[in-house]
């Protein structure tokens, strides 16, 4: 072939690259491995994840729950693992049409409007949520709460730092671990929006609807963010409650832990802020012979034809566990869903029980909850739940300490469908026996 | 219609959406019954859902098997052919590395799990983090960012922290990043995020960026930095990387290399020696992890030893005792840019991708993914205009201008080259190139499916002047034909609804 273009060598190839920058030695990375090392590597490699092995009752943005088998055969197959985003719409049929249903069922869980073709993840797509209700509102002030997850406050605060907006965190209730009447007093005339998590990061159930009319009464937004997707099969949807901007992570819907990604962000809102919404959008539309497709749309909001001006510098985004999160929902389906919320809600409710009788523990928190609860323990929750991993094979919780320096007893536990009473059992008696 | 030989073909069944195949009382699932006794939750009842999920699909489990095996028969895939995208590098997607991905020590290992007991998923990161830092000449890492422009965004607010902690108040003249009007659409997009305003810099005839236009640009002193594609998105080297980075340089800014079109470079020459400050890379397109119709990515960001500080919490790094860790005591840090450590099974692919070509086997592809590409250039070039004379690298851009004077454009090019069986290039990019078709082979194609490419453009290029009408109405072979797109935008229908509703 170099032949057929006029060349002598392979070096050749690369005669536009002045001679002083090109690389003249090899690479000082491996040599090549064969398929059965490779494996093994990996496999020793994965095998070092002690917490991969154990009995989870962790959550934390981040839950274990029942994946159908045919999630991942459909993922699996090249047609929709091998395609690129869906430019050519006279062969990405199959991706449009999956993704209006995404959109159909992410509008459907929230009861939003309109929903996006999927964000990296619930914390970018929650700091993309902020700058939207800045450009909505054109208002530079948002208050959030510290009952956010703090990973998500992060991630916000990185992306507000150099866009003029004003984030102030204000404290959830110590009783109730709540933080709604907090939100509520915090919010004024500047305010571009109200940012609240629920289930909050300790598992508590915010009264949304308050939220909203707070926030309406000052002409500001209501966003929610959820993280824990599964809630929504039992909890009232946002929409229904008057959020403008719902977001999610989706991780809950079919897509493995995977030491934190890829997962995928849910992102919906009104209608009439569909021009404003970051991402991609997919729509119905129509051949000369009138058979129904689905396209791309509104792409005058994009960086590709808007640039600096784009509602978002969003490109690639998380298709593919934007099909897992639709596989498993239409494989759970209508009833599937709020079965799996109720398993999670009366498990936690059965662990949370029983916990909280032991000797020395309580639950500090009074407010609602779903699957995910604080507890208090009588001593460092750290030390408590390095010792219940390795002496009795179970990561318990997530010690709070971590997070916030004033809470060094406490630990989040969660409680999914996965669980069985069996599990339980053994993590109330391994916490009474250390 | 003429005959053609169509590389591809295959059934097109029909298919609802799932919601029209809905019908009550079906389920696909089964779950233990519930084991422990049932009690009286204490969410109040005004938090609960009252709308028993109406809308949402009730189908049995062969009814979504079917579904989404239908739909997947209408989608064009790497694994059906050639995928000459141009920028977009559609490589192969071995199966290895997605069986090193679902090994269950890390498809189950949850993110929050102690550091002492994800040790094997740390050193993951930690030994890819020292593989890119080699294959960039950038000691500096970060796999954080879960997508290009996700990195972008990242390289672009170190840049804006390393400036604000060098010239301190100073900094705030220093506002304006410089990006080439050849540059994708994410560089100003990610720029503005990071609050920087734009100034497009003009290219040369040559195709390459116009080093008069960046020294003007570079005489006020306000230019925090430049943004560069290289390759640039004509396919030619920037042979005077080196000078433009002096530039930049001189003027107090830094220069952050879009790393989108790295598969030309991997093994042969590496951005940190060519004076490049900050680097993003695509995973899910140099490193082979699969695009899956639109992401997941992992755009890790890979900069020099003065910038490291800056990069996102937590890092990955090793102790004296070998062990990893994570490290949050980063001061100068940008913060955060996505929850836990990234698109991590993207990271896993990569490295797999890694090892299994070893370092030769990495040069070894950057070699042919450019032969690729300059074989098609040499075998287009007599019936398509080619712009710029230079010798291009992995990937090469043709315009319509020819075809054109028929009423032929580069749309209905693309539209019939669908009906030879083929994924068409990049279409109407770089923007500064009218009718541009940018063709991106990659490596994973041979002699023989590239002569059949040649030979469909070909045929292509005879059509546009014999019979034009036949490729202006392209595609004639597919599900359906060209939709609407106008009236889509214009009347927007984002999602279903139920009729009566």
């Amino acid at each position: 072939m170099l032949e057929a273009i006029g060349l002598g060598s392979a070096e050749e190839l690369f005669d536009s690259i002045p001679q002083d920058l090109r690389l003249q030695r090899p690479l000082n990375t491996p040599a090549a491995l064969s398929e059965i090392e490779l494996l093994n590597t990996f496999e020793q490699m994965g095998a070092r994840n002690a917490g991969a092995r154990r009995i989870c009752f962790l959550g934390g943005g981040a839950y274990s729950h029942y994946i159908p088998t045919i999630v991942d055969h459909i993922l699996s197959r090249s047609e929709f693992f091998t395609a690129y985003t869906p430019y050519q719409p006279e062969i990405s049929q199959g991706t449009l049409q999956t993704i209006f249903e995404f959109q159909t069922l992410v509008c459907q869980l929230t009861g939003m409007e309109v929903a996006n073709a999927s964000m990296y993840d619930g914390s970018t797509a929650l700091a993309e949520a902020v700058l939207m209700a800045e450009r909505v509102t054109k208002r530079s002030k948002v208050v959030a709460s510290t009952a956010a997850h703090p990973q998500y406050l992060e991630v916000v605060r990185t992306y507000v730092q150099h866009a003029g907006i004003h984030l102030e965190l204000v404290d959830f209730d110590e009783k109730t671990g709540q933080s709604t009447r907090a939100l509520a007093e915090a919010i004024d005339d500047q305010t571009a929006a109200l940012v609240v998590q629920s289930p909050n990061f300790f598992g508590c159930v915010e009264d949304l609807a308050t939220l909203a009319d707070a926030a309406h009464a000052k002409g500001a937004l209501l966003v929610v963010a959820i993280t824990e997707a599964i809630s929504l099969g039992l909890l009232k949807s946002p929409g229904a409650c008057g959020a403008d901007i719902v977001v999610a992570e989706g991780q809950s819907f079919g897509v493995p832990l995977s030491f934190g990604g890829p997962y995928v962000g849910l992102f919906a809102t009104r209608e009439k802020y569909a021009r404003q919404i970051p991402g991609r959008l997919v729509g119905e539309a129509y051949d000369k012979q009138g058979r129904r497709g689905f396209v791309l749309t509104l792409a005058t909001r994009e960086q590709h034809i808007r640039r600096e001006k784009a509602t978002s510098n969003i490109c690639t985004n998380e298709g593919l566990i934007a099909l897992a999160a639709t596989v498993y929902l239409e494989t759970m389906g209508r009833r599937g869903i709020q079965e799996v919320a109720q398993q999670c809600a009366q498990k936690a409710a059965y662990a949370a029980g029983r916990i909280a009788r032991l000797d020395g523990y309580s639950l500090p928190f009074a407010g609602p909850v779903f699957n995910e609860f604080v507890v208090r323990a009588p001593r460092k929750a750290v030390e408590l739940l390095a010792r219940l991993g390795k002496e009795k094979g179970i990561d318990g919780g997530i010690a709070l300490s971590r997070f916030m320096s004033d809470q060094p007893n406490d630990f989040l536990v969660c409680v999914t469908e996965t669980n069985s009473r069996e599990q339980i059992d053994a993590l109330v008696e391994g916490l009474e026996s250390l | 219609m003429t005959a053609i030989t169509k590389v591809t073909t295959h059934i097109s069944p029909n298919e609802q959406l799932i919601f029209e195949r809905s019908q009550t009382g079906r389920i696909g699932y089964r779950l233990p019954a519930l084991d422990v006794d049932e009690v009286e939750l204490n969410i109040p009842a005004e938090f609960r859902r009252d709308d028993d999920l109406e809308g949402m699909p009730e189908v049995s489990e062969v009814d979504v098997i079917r579904h989404f095996v239908r739909m997947s028969t209408w989608n064009y895939s790497i694994d059906i052919g050639m995928y000459p995208l141009g920028s977009c590098t559609m490589k192969y997607n071995s199966r290895l590395n997605e069986r090193v991905a679902r090994i269950a020590g890390f498809a189950n290992l949850h993110p929050l799990t102690d550091e002492q007991d994800a040790q094997g998923a740390l050193q993951v990161i930690y030994e890819l983090q020292q593989h890119l830092a080699e294959i960039t000449g950038l000691p500096g890492v970060s796999l954080q960012p879960a997508a290009g422009a996700h990195g972008e965004m990242t390289g672009i607010m170190i840049i804006r922290a390393f400036l604000d902690a060098r010239d301190g108040a100073a900094a705030s003249q220093r506002r304006t990043m410089l990006i080439p009007d050849s540059a994708h659409g994410t560089n100003p997009a990610s720029a503005h995020l990071s609050g920087f305003s734009v100034k497009t810099i003009r290219s040369t005839s040559e195709g390459l960026t116009d080093l008069d236009h960046l020294r003007e640009l570079c005489a006020h002193g306000e230019v925090a930095g430049l943004m560069l594609t290289n390759p640039n998105t004509l396919g030619l080297f920037e042979r005077n990387i080196k000078q433009i980075c002096d530039i930049v340089h001189e003027a107090g800014g830094l220069v952050y290399m879009d790393g989108a079109n790295m598969n030309a470079l991997v093994g042969v020459a590496r951005p940190g020696d060519m004076g490049v400050d900050v680097i993003h890379l695509n995973l899910h397109k140099t490193f082979s992890t699969p695009h899956g119709g639109g992401g997941p990515g992992c755009g890790p960001c890979c900069c020099t030893k003065e910038l490291e500080p800056f990069l996102p919490v937590p890092r990955i790094g090793k102790s004296e005792d070998s062990s990893y860790r994570l490290d949050y005591e980063q001061p100068k840090s940008i913060g955060r840019v996505k929850a836990f450590f990234g698109n991590y099974g993207m990271m896993l692919r990569a490295l797999s991708y890694t090892l299994t070509h070893g370092n030769d086997g990495l040069r070894e592809a950057t070699e042919a993914a450019v032969l690729n590409a300059r074989y098609v250039a040499a075998g287009l070039v007599e019936d398509y205009e080619k712009p710029f004379t230079g010798s291009p690298m992995h990937e090469v851009v043709f315009t319509d201008k020819k075809q054109s004077r028929k009423g032929v454009h580069t749309l209905d090019i693309a539209k019939r080259l669908i009906d030879y069986g083929f994924h068409p290039m990049t279409i109407y990019f770089p923007l500064i190139v009218q009718g541009a078709m940018l063709i991106e082979p990659t490596e994973s194609v041979g002699r023989q499916e590239l002569d059949q490419f040649v030979a469909a453009m070909k045929s292509i290029a005879s059509e546009a002047m014999e019979d034009p009408e036949l490729v202006r109405n392209a595609p004639h072979s597919t599900r359906i034909g060209r939709l609407d797109e106008a009236t889509a935008a214009r009347k927007p229908v984002l999602r279903w609804k139920q009729a009566d509703s």
